[in-house]
């Protein structure tokens, strides 16, 4: 029986040579992840595992980003814990402040994933990394330590479900109203153990950076992964980024599909996620007119230079409605001193917007932008669960960085046409 | 055999009711305990008593891969979680931390707030003793099976290490 690009890549890193959906296997791990948050507990189990080292100091990566720069002295006490196991481990890849980003825009960055590896973190959005070809999935931070202690982890081989994109969007759509439409399509729990595979011809037209956004939110589908085919755009970006050696790995023709959709692409409205499941999607001609007390771009979703750029595109020359905090947050250094070279975070600036240092900081409710009781956010990021962003009676709506930007003027939910 | 009174919730219990972020700067299990379900259900805690049942509908634990969130279940006193469907993580963090879960659709529509319920994970079978019904869960497969005889992960990884 054929094969899916996810199951390939699983059978290549479990040493056999064809493997089923349902089988368990035990696959080498090319990396490790885990943040500020997920690794203090990781570093319990893993002393309790008994081993001296990690399994490969190359191939663990530490990131604080929940919480950094740290919000109170627990923040600290957690940061000082990783920090320090870092060293005594000799990790390589540990992020400090000041070279730090969130996790999932930091990691490709710094070429730490290519095609064909496999990968996991301790933090849901590991699934990211699907963007470049790459089997990446969240796990928990026990998982992390064996990750850590043997470089193999455990996995249930998952069916498939194949998304065919077609045709071209529309102006001011982007990847995350492309996945808000399928999350909203196929509900939170649409892909419940499987992959999400991406193919057809109009996945050519979608940047790596609206990619990144489309694998990212996998796991608000339920899913293991999300995985894109690799053609020239990918392999241009780990030339760019990465030294390492990737492998492309792609699905048989005869590969079995649990369920096949084909979208086009055309046909996709800027989407927003109404509160509290990101399955509550509306298009914008559908919202009506829903105030807004808070505006934040940016996390491990929207907060890559290409999304600054829209962003920027809307709200250069104009100003933030008065009374609507507008938040921005680069999602590593490097994306803020680019956005700083282009001349985006002026515009921020001048638009009365601020501008954070790379944190996941209000994504979460942890800091930099909490929400009270009773207000509504509309941000870039991927969760609008009861209380996500703040107070438990707050409400968070999701939309694209081009949505949020134009409703950072006008104060409520709006289409960039209405603002430009 | 696990025997308690049940806590029960609907569809899509994410982790961040079960846990907000706001607590995530511990690791300590009272204390995560201490705020389990703070923002559907504040007063859950108050209420549950060791051996106690939880309940759910579709898709339970959805949302990030914080383990706390069945730290903060297990360590609150719950002895198993029973529900229609898991989100994939946290089936996966339940199994490796070593909290019972159990999986059953019949049970998790049929079973009431405050029913007493008990639950043999070998056998896998569920009994409502108020309503005096018994369903049958689905099993795990040998492998996961391993891993709870280890105790968990960390059995499980010295074993083999
Ligand atoms: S930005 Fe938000 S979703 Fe992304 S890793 Fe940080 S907390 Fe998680």
């Amino acid at each position: 029986m054929g094969m899916t690009m996810t199951q390939k890549i699983l059978a290549n890193s479990a040493g056999a040579g064809a493997v089923e959906p349902g089988q368990f296997i035990m696959a080498d791990l090319d990396l490790v992840l885990g943040n500020d948050v997920t690794t203090p507990v990781a570093i319990e189990e893993f002393k309790k595992m008994g081993k001296a080292g990690v399994f490969d100091t190359k191939k663990v990566a530490i990131v604080p980003d929940h919480f950094t720069p740290n919000k109170d002295i627990k923040a600290a006490e957690q940061c000082r814990l990783i920090r320090e196991f870092a060293h005594e481990m000799g990790i390589e890849n540990y992020f400090e402040i000041g070279e730090m980003g969130i996790e999932h825009a930091l990691i490709p960055e710094k070429g730490l994933v290519v095609a064909g590896d496999v990968v996991i973190g301790a933090d849901s959005h590991t699934c990211t990394y699907g963007a470049l070809g790459a089997f990446a999935t969240g796990v928990g931070s026990t998982d992390m330590a064996a990750g850590m202690a043997t470089g193999k982890a455990w996995f249930k081989v998952p069916e498939g479900i194949k998304f065919i994109l077609t045709g071209r969007k529309q102006k001011w759509v982007s990847g995350k109203d492309i996945i808000l439409h399928i999350i909203g399509m196929i509900g939170v729990d649409g892909a419940l153990y499987k992959s999400m595979e991406y193919t057809g011809e109009g996945i050519s037209e979608l940047s790596m950076d609206d990619r990144f956004t489309i694998a990212n939110m996998a796991i608000e589908a339920g899913a293991k992964n999300g995985i894109f085919e690799v053609d020239e755009k990918t392999i241009a970006y780990m030339e760019e980024y990465s030294t390492k050696q990737y492998e492309i790995f792609r699905a048989d023709e005869d590969a079995q599909y649990s369920e096949v959709y084909e979208i086009d692409l055309g046909k996709i409205r800027p989407t927003v996620a109404f509160p509290h499941l990101p399955e509550n999607t509306r298009t914008i001609d559908e919202v009506g007119d829903i105030t807004i007390d808070q505006v934040v771009i940016g996390s491990c979703t929207n907060g890559r230079l290409e999304d600054l750029r829209i962003a920027a595109s809307i709200l250069k020359g104009r100003k933030v409605k008065k009374g609507v905090r507008t938040i921005i947050f680069p999602a590593t250094q490097k994306i803020y001193l680019d956005a700083l070279r282009e001349g985006l975070i002026e515009i921020f600036i001048e638009a009365g917007a601020v501008v954070s240092t790379p944190t996941c900081g209000p994504c979460l409710g942890g800091h930099m932008g909490i929400l009270a009781k009773g207000e509504r956010a509309i941000s870039t990021t991927n969760r609008n669960f009861i209380g996500r962003m703040g107070h438990k009676e707050s409400e968070v709506y999701l939309a694209s960085p081009a949505v949020a930007a134009a409703s950072a003027i006008t104060g409520k939910i709006s289409s960039p046409e209405e603002v430009l | 055999m696990l025997k308690g009174k049940v806590h029960k919730y609907g569809d899509n219990v994410d982790t961040d009711v079960i846990i907000p972020a706001r607590y995530l700067t511990t690791t300590d299990k009272k204390e995560l305990a201490s705020h389990c379900m703070a923002d559907m259900d504040a007063d859950f805690i108050n209420r549950v008593v060791p051996g106690d049942i939880m309940v759910a509908g579709w898709n339970f634990g959805c949302g990030s891969s914080r383990e706390h969130a069945p730290i903060a279940i297990k360590a609150s006193g719950i002895s198993c979680v029973i529900a229609k469907s898991f989100a994939r993580i946290f089936y996966r963090n339940a199994i490796n931390i070593g909290l019972p879960i159990m999986e059953c659709r019949e049970a998790a529509e049929d079973i009431e707030c405050g029913d007493i319920v008990s639950v043999d994970m070998k056998e896998g079978i569920i009994i409502n003793h108020t309503k005096e019904k018994e369903y049958r869960a689905v099993g795990f497969p040998d492998f996961m099976q391993k891993i709870i005889d280890a105790d968990g992960l960390v059995g499980y990884t010295k074993k083999e290490m």
